[in-house]
C-alpha cells in the first residue's frame, strides 16, 4: 500500500516533474494536479513546487494563491491535509495565509543558486519525521524572493512554539529574519521552505547527496501507517 | 470613466534593498542631500461606471486582499478623476 501525493502545476511551475520523481523514488504515487482543477482528486497530500507561478508578476505566489485549485487546497489544509510548499510553493502558502509571514526579495538583490546547509529544527511535522531534530543537511537553494519576514510578535510565537522547522546554517543567504529557511503551521501538516529537497534525492545529481529524500519518505510513512 | 489609484508601499519597518540601491546611486549622479529612498508600486485602475462609495469599497477590498500583502505592505486608495472627489485612505 502506498499514498497518492498531488503535485500542482501552475503556469510557470518549474519543478513539478522533479517533485513527482522524488515522490516516486520514495515509494509514493505522484498525482499531477492542474492549477485549474476544482478538486484535489482524493490525494492524501499535496506538494506545491518551485517555479514562477503566473510569472510572479505581482508578488511571488500572489496570483497563484487565487487559482481554482487553491480553493479546495486551502480548505483541506485547514482540516489537516498535509501540504508541503517548496520555494514558490512556500511563497504561495504565505500569500494564502496558511503559513504566517511573507517572502520578499533577497536582501542583496541577486538570484541565488547554491548548495545550502540547513538545520532541521523540528522533526515532528508531517514532512520531517525521518529527520532528527538538530540534524544538519545540504539542500540546493535557488531563488530571487527568499527573504522571510514577519512581525516581531509572529517571530516570537514561531520560535516559542518550535515552528521554525529549518534554519540556515553558516550563512544567511537572503536576509531572512532569524535565519529562517522554513516553517510549519501549528498542526504540523503544512510546511514551507525555500530550499529544494526534491533536487537532493539521488546521488548522481545536485549536491551528490540524498539529504532531501526524507521529506518524501516522512510523509509516506506518516500516511501509510496512519 | 474614472481612474482610481492604489499606491502600495512596504511598511516602514521592512527593509527595502531596492530603495537603498537607488539611494546609494544618487551621489554618483550629482544628487546630494537625499538621505533615504523607498520604492513602491502604483496601480492605476480604469473603472467603468461611477466611482461611488460601493465601487470604492470593492476596490479597497481588492487592494487589501490582492494588490497589497498587508503582512508587509500598506496601501492607499484615491480617485484621480471622475465624478466623485472622494478619497479613501486606509
Amino acid at each position: 500500500m502506498t499514498a497518492r501525493i498531488g503535485v500542482v502545476t501552475f503556469p510557470g511551475s518549474l519543478d513539478d516533474r522533479d517533485t513527482q520523481r522524488a515522490i516516486r523514488l520514495a515509494g509514493g504515487e505522484p498525482v499531477a494536479l492542474w492549477h485549474k482543477d476544482k478538486d484535489l482528486h482524493q490525494v492524501d497530500a499535496v506538494v506545491l513546487c518551485g517555479g514562477f507561478s503566473y510569472g510572479d508578476y505581482l508578488r511571488a505566489g500572489a496570483i497563484a494563491r487565487f487559482s481554482p485549485v487553491m480553493e479546495p487546497l486551502i480548505e483541506q489544509a485547514k482540516a489537516g491535509l498535509p501540504v508541503l510548499g517548496i520555494c514558490n510553493g512556500f511563497q504561495i502558502l504565505t500569500e494564502a495565509h496558511l503559513l504566517p509571514g511573507a517572502m520578499l526579495g533577497n536582501d542583496h538583490l541577486h538570484f541565488i543558486c547554491r548548495d545550502q546547509k540547513l538545520r532541521v529544527e523540528n522533526a515532528e511535522t508531517a514532512w520531517t519525521g525521518d529527520y532528527t531534530a538538530g540534524q544538519e543537511i545540504h539542500i540546493p537553494l535557488k531563488n530571487m524572493d527568499g527573504r522571510y519576514v514577519a512581525d516581531r510578535y509572529t517571530l516570537d510565537k514561531l520560535e516559542a512554539e518550535g515552528r521554525v522547522a529549518f534554519r540556515y546554517v553558516d550563512l544567511n543567504p537572503n536576509g531572512s529574519l532569524n535565519d529562517i529557511a522554513g516553517i510549519t503551521n501549528e498542526a504540523g501538516n503544512v510546511v514551507g521552505l525555500m530550499p529544494h529537497p526534491e533536487h537532493a534525492v539521488e546521488p548522481l545529481i545536485g549536491t551528490g547527496r540524498t539529504d532531501g529524500l526524507p521529506f518524501f519518505t516522512s510523509i509516506l510513512k506518516k500516511l501509510v501507517t496512519a | 470613466m474614472a481612474r482610481v489609484v492604489v499606491d502600495v508601499m512596504l511598511k516602514p519597518e521592512i527593509l527595502d534593498p531596492q530603495g537603498q540601491a537607488v539611494q546609494r546611486a544618487l551621489p554618483r549622479l550629482g544628487f546630494d542631500g537625499i538621505s533615504d529612498v523607498r520604492q513602491g508600486k502604483r496601480f492605476e485602475l480604469e473603472v467603468d461606471g461611477p466611482v461611488d462609495e460601493a465601487a470604492l469599497a470593492r476596490i479597497h477590498d481588492l487592494a487589501e486582499s490582492f494588490l497589497a500583502n498587508t503582512v508587509i505592505e500598506d496601501f492607499t486608495v484615491k480617485v484621480e478623476s471622475g465624478d466623485v472627489a472622494a478619497e479613501a485612505a486606509k
